[in-house]
């Protein structure tokens, strides 16, 4: 379980290591974001829902069934759209309003 | 390394659910004190709510009474709560509720307006941003300053009673000494104690938050506070892999354990907690494994609608559905349980508090996941108890004055944290002890392993390696502080241990199975052990103290000498 930040997106805004609830992300000698400590990742996803630059990826890792997606999710205002890059290249989106209440 | 001192009113340790909602509450009751939380994340996205939640599963829906939340809670632990504190609790839920909702979370209604029910006690809402909503209100009170990525390490106490803290700034190399009135623990739980699920590179993936290491119990243990019901350990039964919770199959789409035969086999062991993970552990050893809830043939709009309830949630879930292309209409979601966690908001193992929410020790106060007797208190539980000890913090210090904290006792604490940042280097790492642990913990002291079994011989064996863990500990090197914060949670997570295995040898009984499963002591025995498990840290060892069962008829009040 973790995630994959993409330097060429990154733009060092810091967003990500503030929520970070375990402190695991830091910023590099180029003033980029990079996981220091990939294994201790839970997973909760804080950093993706912070980030503007669209520059954070989760993926599963291979030990709990992880074969290669990597989804992330943009901010659309009462909108949350999640987006998952498969590996074959295709997409898939779902789109959460966050003004509508889970029905289960 | 710096060192600051602050003073102030109250001191809230843990900016999660429940310290966030202290700080609201004060801020009613006595505008006039100071707060500070102190953090070891950031509030915004930290503790148990950092992805969200799906549902508030502790809630008096209509036609419902406080009283029936505690005859669930009490059946569900066979006995061994706290009913007055499960009342008190109760009878907040509602109100807290509202709460939330005024300060802007989303819960869905029905035509009438009501809250719309799940089951007899749970409200169907949009928590993905639950936690950023909390944070938001805290960060707006006047009275309150909030320090984020500090990690408060020890209990500072003159005359048996708290008068402040210490802690570590993860990210500015700075030990912080906190005199303060009365100290909050809100700390949560502790996972990681035993092997985890998936111990390689997804270790972290787990139910409860990984950076949930005890540290409340640990200081309250350490500071001498009477602990109770430790051997209640929490099981989750979770989605395999991804360890997502399963109640939105269970109870939003009434998905039904079965086996790989197909035969439903809940109704075989029983229905409360700890009898489905004991069902489904079962199920696997007797050769009828894997276990599943049943969603194959749900329709479409049911599944999408799950999918999306688990990405405010448990984002992992979706995603693997998605990647896998076995969507839960397509395929059962199979079931496992986790390691053991302690956690008091799901079962009943804390600090022995009284009705107020006051500690054994005075000046001490504790509220939610790290508060014992009052299971099933969930997100709205939490949020009671932080109000509860907020009120009776605000009565109880009103008149108080500061008690310094002594010069030789933060003498100690700054040595301690030189010996560990001083050295150039060491044999083992905090990460290689914690390993350790883990292992010695499922091996011999019920972890995954053993299907969470256990006898006397074995977890004498677990104590004696655990307690050479602590001592290797002492010998660990720290490059920065945040490698110092590490060293400190392996040690809260092995005090924890040693207190978990005092606790499930002392109960000799197996009154809740896979919980607390000793094999030398099979049978439940309501003639002997209808009792809570308490105990205190004394002079180096654990005392057990076994106490009569509290009902809510009772306000029990702790009286310090």
């Amino acid at each position: 379980m973790s995630i994959a930040i993409n330097k060429n997106k990154c733009v060092g805004c810091g967003r990500c290591m503030d929520v970070c609830p375990g402190s695991l992300i830091k910023l590099d000698g180029e003033n980029r974001a990079f996981i220091k400590y990939p294994k201790d990742c839970w997973g909760c996803t804080s950093c993706i829902k912070e980030c503007r630059s669209y520059a954070i990826g989760f993926f599963l890792g291979a030990d709990m069934g992880g074969t290669g997606s990597i989804v992330h999710t943009e901010d659309e205002g009462d909108i949350l759209k999640w987006v998952v890059d498969m590996p074959d290249g295709s997409k898939m989106v779902m789109e959460i309003d966050r003004n509508e209440s889970n029905k289960y | 390394m710096d060192i600051k001192r602050i003073q102030t009113d109250v001191l809230i340790i843990g900016g999660g659910t429940a310290g966030c909602y202290a700080a609201l509450t004060l801020y009613e009751k006595a505008p006039q004190l100071n707060v500070l939380i102190c953090e070891k994340a950031n509030i915004k996205r930290s503790g148990c709510l950092a992805a969200g939640v799906n549902a508030l599963n502790a809630y008096i829906t209509k036609g419902r009474t406080p009283q029936d939340y505690v005859d669930y809670a009490r059946k569900d632990a066979d006995g061994i709560v706290r009913g007055d504190l499960l009342l008190t609790m109760s009878e907040r839920l509602n109100a807290v509720t509202a709460r939330l909702e005024e300060l802007g979370l989303v819960i869905l209604k029905d035509e009438n307006g009501d809250y719309a029910a799940r089951g007899n006690r749970n409200i169907k809402i949009n928590g993905e941003n639950i936690k950023p909503i909390l944070a938001k209100a805290v960060e707006k009170l006047p009275n309150t300053q909030i320090i984020n990525r500090i990690n408060i390490t020890d209990l500072a106490l003159k005359n048996a009673e708290v008068v402040g803290a210490y802690g570590i700034g993860i990210e500015n190399s700075t030990v912080y000494i906190i005199e303060a009135k009365a100290v909050l623990m809100a700390t949560g739980g502790a996972a990681g104690l035993y092997k985890p699920n998936n111990p390689g590179f997804s270790r972290h993936k787990m139910w409860y938050p990984p950076f949930n290491t005890g540290a409340g119990f640990a200081m309250g243990i350490k500071a001498g506070a009477e602990m109770t019901t430790f051997e209640m350990r929490f099981i989750a039964l979770r989605c395999k892999d991804t360890i997502a919770p399963t109640g939105t199959l269970a109870q939003g789409v009434g998905a039904k354990q079965i086996n790989s035969r197909g035969e439903v086999y809940e109704q075989k062991y029983g229905l409360t907690t700890s009898e489905r993970v004991y069902g489904t552990v079962n199920e696997n050893v007797e050769g009828r494994g894997p276990c599943y809830l049943k969603t194959e043939g749900i329709d479409k709009a049911t599944e999408e609608s799950l999918m999306k309830a688990y990405l405010n949630m448990a984002p992992s879930q979706t995603l693997k559905w998605i990647s896998s292309g076995l969507t839960p209409s397509k395929q059962n979601v199979e079931i496992e349980g986790t390691e053991p966690y302690i956690v008091g908001g799901h079962t009943a193992s804390g600090f022995w508090v009284d009705t107020k929410r006051r500690t054994t020790v005075k000046g001490l106060y504790a509220a939610g996941d790290v508060s014992g007797g009052c299971p099933q208190k969930y997100v709205t539980g939490a949020l009671a108890e932080g109000e509860i000890a907020a009120d009776a913090i605000a009565r109880d210090i009103k008149d108080k004055a500061f008690v310094s904290i002594e010069q030789s006792d933060i003498d100690i604490h700054i040595e301690e944290i030189r010996s560990f940042i001083t050295k150039k280097e060491a044999l083992f790492t905090a990460e290689q002890l914690e390993e350790a642990m883990q292992t010695v913990m499922d091996s011999y002291a019920g972890g995954i392993k053993t299907n969470y079994r256990f006898n006397e011989k074995q977890l004498d064996i677990a104590d004696i390696k655990i307690k050479k863990l602590y001592e290797l500990s002492e010998d660990l090197f720290a490059a920065d502080f945040q490698e110092l914060m590490y060293i400190y949670e392996l040690r809260e997570r092995l005090v924890v241990c040693r207190s978990v295995i005092a606790h499930l040898k002392a109960r000799q009984e197996t009154r809740w199975h896979s919980f607390a499963e000793n094999l030398d002591h099979p049978q439940k025995d309501d003639k002997n052990w209808r009792k809570y498990v308490n105990s205190k840290f004394e002079n180096g060892r654990i005392k057990i103290v076994l106490r009569e069962l509290v009902g809510e008829e009772n306000s029990f009040e702790h009286s310090y000498q």
